[in-house]
């Protein structure tokens, strides 16, 4: 290959590192704010790039109960039930998919497949959960998008990547299919169990429309709820939301950016661990189809 | 063949496993699909789907006489589609090429670290993190008003909502979009790509005539894919945004299903303009991959 000019690479790198201070400038920007002293917040006069005396007590006031640590609390439970009955679900219906001859296999993965091309559209599915009489109830935010089709797929492709022998062996050695798929299916797949779990556990912490649309009262709120409430629409926040027993509220804007750090955090938790199996090149095998 | 009985004793096991997954696939993509009858319905929620009036075609009266606020909702949604397809959709190919060409593979790791990670935060995130930071209260504004410069709101501005939600959707999107691009990149023949550096075709003849014309099918299958997605623009990030700048501009097919049925209360209309822009979409992607077989492309699905 051609030697890479200077030019080029000082100009790639340039692109590069622009792009990812892009990035990385406003999570500190709100970081620091949110554990800035007061008084360094009034004389930067809203945010600061850098604090000398760091204090949790934004923190403090979120957590000590009130409208945010529930909604925090509410955000955890939906993600963890959630994620764990997406992933049975996906599992069971993929692994039914992958085994070639079943009854009925055809129809299934074309009706799998088919919920991928359309939309029934938002006034539709209000009415379906309206129906089902699942309004205000946490399972309007879980049971409609329990199942992601294009998650199936992927499934199945791998399962089916699995050799046919190692099953064979064990169907002779008298194992039935939930114990084939417990034994043997299951612990070669972590990786992609891992992946699709994550990504499952990342749609629903940041679900936001399903929670305004489907629940009514605000005590059901999850994060993103009062994220929208506390932060973009700026609504003020006080010692009736947070019921704080702190004497001094910090400043609005070190609450509201707890509350962005808080609701980030968790994904910032866990995308080291998604990264590590892009580099596998699953998802992108995955996006192949 | 063996029996239906025997088929069904042997695969019952796995039939079973299917089943809640199913369940939920009727019941939540195909079993809605019934309820867009309420679009010929004056949809009342207290006689429900079963005993509202049908009407004919009434609800379709602002799609077919051009009602200016339908309208509107259509010519914005068109128009962000348009930029986007524009200014959006070749930026990740573009970062794609830059970081396939960086030689130092610690740096590349880590910018792709970095710039895959916005991809995984919520809409809310987003547009709170932009408030933020470009907001009257933001931090451009409140650092140009420290170096006594004068200041501009760039937030809660019609003109320049549509320039706001597309710079959003770059910052979001743009590296976790290269993820696919690099894939095709790495399928590029060294072979070809060494004949060419033999023959002595400079960088740029190189990019033109090896390396494009390899990841072109994936360019043609996601521009497919953008086009048959024409009508929806960003549903979450429009509604978070839409009360600082008002309908006008920012009045999207989607918001305008959901200001008109959920809030408002016009089940019907909401209904109508909602089936429509369903079946155009799947008619856009149709026609967008009929379009791929007749340019000789591959497409979303095989012929």
């Amino acid at each position: 290959m051609g030697e890479p000019s200077k030019l080029g690479v000082g100009a790639r790198g340039l692109v590069l590192g622009l792009g990812c201070l892009a990035v990385l400038v406003p999570f500190w920007a709100v970081l620091m704010t949110s554990i800035a002293s007061p008084e360094e917040i009034n004389s930067a006069g809203g945010f600061v790039l850098w604090t000398n005396e760091p204090t949790l007590d934004s923190y403090r006031a979120v957590l000590s109960g009130g409208i945010v640590t529930r909604a925090l609390l509410v955000s955890a439970g939906i993600t963890a039930v959630g994620t764990a009955l997406s992933l049975v679900s996906t599992i069971a219906l993929a692994y039914a998919l992958s085994r070639p001859g079943t009854l009925l296999q055809k129809p299934i993965l074309l009706m799998t497949v088919f919920t991928l091309l359309f939309n029934p559209g938002i006034i539709p599915m209000y009415l379906t959960v309206k129906q089902l009489g699942l309004l205000d109830s946490y399972l309007a935010l879980i049971l409609p998008v329990l199942v992601n089709a294009f998650n199936v797929i992927v499934m199945r492709a791998f399962f089916q990547g699995i050799p046919g022998e190692l099953r064979e062996s064990a169907y002779i050695d008298g194992a039935g299919e939930l114990r084939i798929l417990l034994r043997i299916v299951l612990p070669l797949s972590k990786a992609v169990v891992a992946v699709i779990g994550l990504f499952y556990a990342v749609a629903y912490w940041n679900a936001f429309f399903s929670a305004m649309l489907y629940l009514q009262s605000s005590e059901k709120w999850p994060l993103q709820l009062v994220l929208r409430t506390y932060v973009v629409n700026n609504t003020p926040i006080g010692a009736d939301q947070l019921s704080s027993n702190l004497e001094n509220l910090p400043p609005q804007i070190s609450v509201q950016m707890a509350i962005l750090v808080i609701s980030v955090l968790p994904i910032l938790f866990i995308y080291p661990f998604i990264q590590k199996h892009f580099a596998k090149g699953l998802m992108v095998g995955a996006v192949k189809g | 063949m063996r029996s239906l009985r025997d088929r069904w004793r042997r695969d019952r096991v796995l039939l079973l496993l299917a089943l809640p997954g199913v369940t939920v696939l009727l019941l939540f993509h195909y079993l809605p699909l019934g309820g867009n009858v309420i679009a010929f319905q004056d949809f009342q929620p207290f006689l429900g789907i079963w005993h509202s009036p049908y009407v004919g075609l009434d609800n379709f009266e602002p799609v077919l006489t051009g009602d200016p606020v339908f309208l509107n909702a259509l010519v914005n949604t068109l128009i962000i589609t348009l930029i986007q397809v524009v200014f959006v959709f070749p930026l990740p190919i573009c970062l794609a090429l830059i970081l396939n060409a960086t030689v130092s593979e610690r740096l590349k790791r880590l910018s792709q670290s970095i710039l895959y990670m916005p991809h995984f935060l919520s809409w809310v995130i987003v547009v709170a993190l932009f408030q933020q930071m470009f907001g009257n209260g933001g931090m451009l504004n409140a650092w140009l008003r420290s170096a006594d410069l004068s200041t501009f709101s760039v937030v809660g501005v019609p003109e320049l909502f549509k320039l706001m939600i597309t710079s959003q959707v770059i910052w979001k999107d743009t590296g976790w979009s290269t993820i696919i691009f690099l894939a095709a990149l790495s399928r590029v023949d060294p072979a070809q790509m060494e004949a060419a550096v033999v023959d002595g075709a400079s960088a740029a003849r190189r990019l033109w005539h090896v390396t494009l014309p390899a990841i072109r099918p994936v360019i043609v299958l996601l521009l497919i894919l953008r086009l048959g997605d024409s009508l929806s623009v960003g549903f979450e990030q429009i509604i978070l945004q839409q009360a600082q700048v008002g309908a006008g501009a920012s009045e999207v097919l989607d918001t305008y299903v959901y200001n008109h049925g959920i809030v408002g209360g016009d089940w019907g209309t909401a209904a109508a303009v909602g089936l429509i822009k369903g079946m155009v979409g799947v008619a856009l992607v149709l026609g967008a991959n009929r379009l791929a077989h007749a340019l000789g492309e591959q497409g979303v699905y095989a012929k």
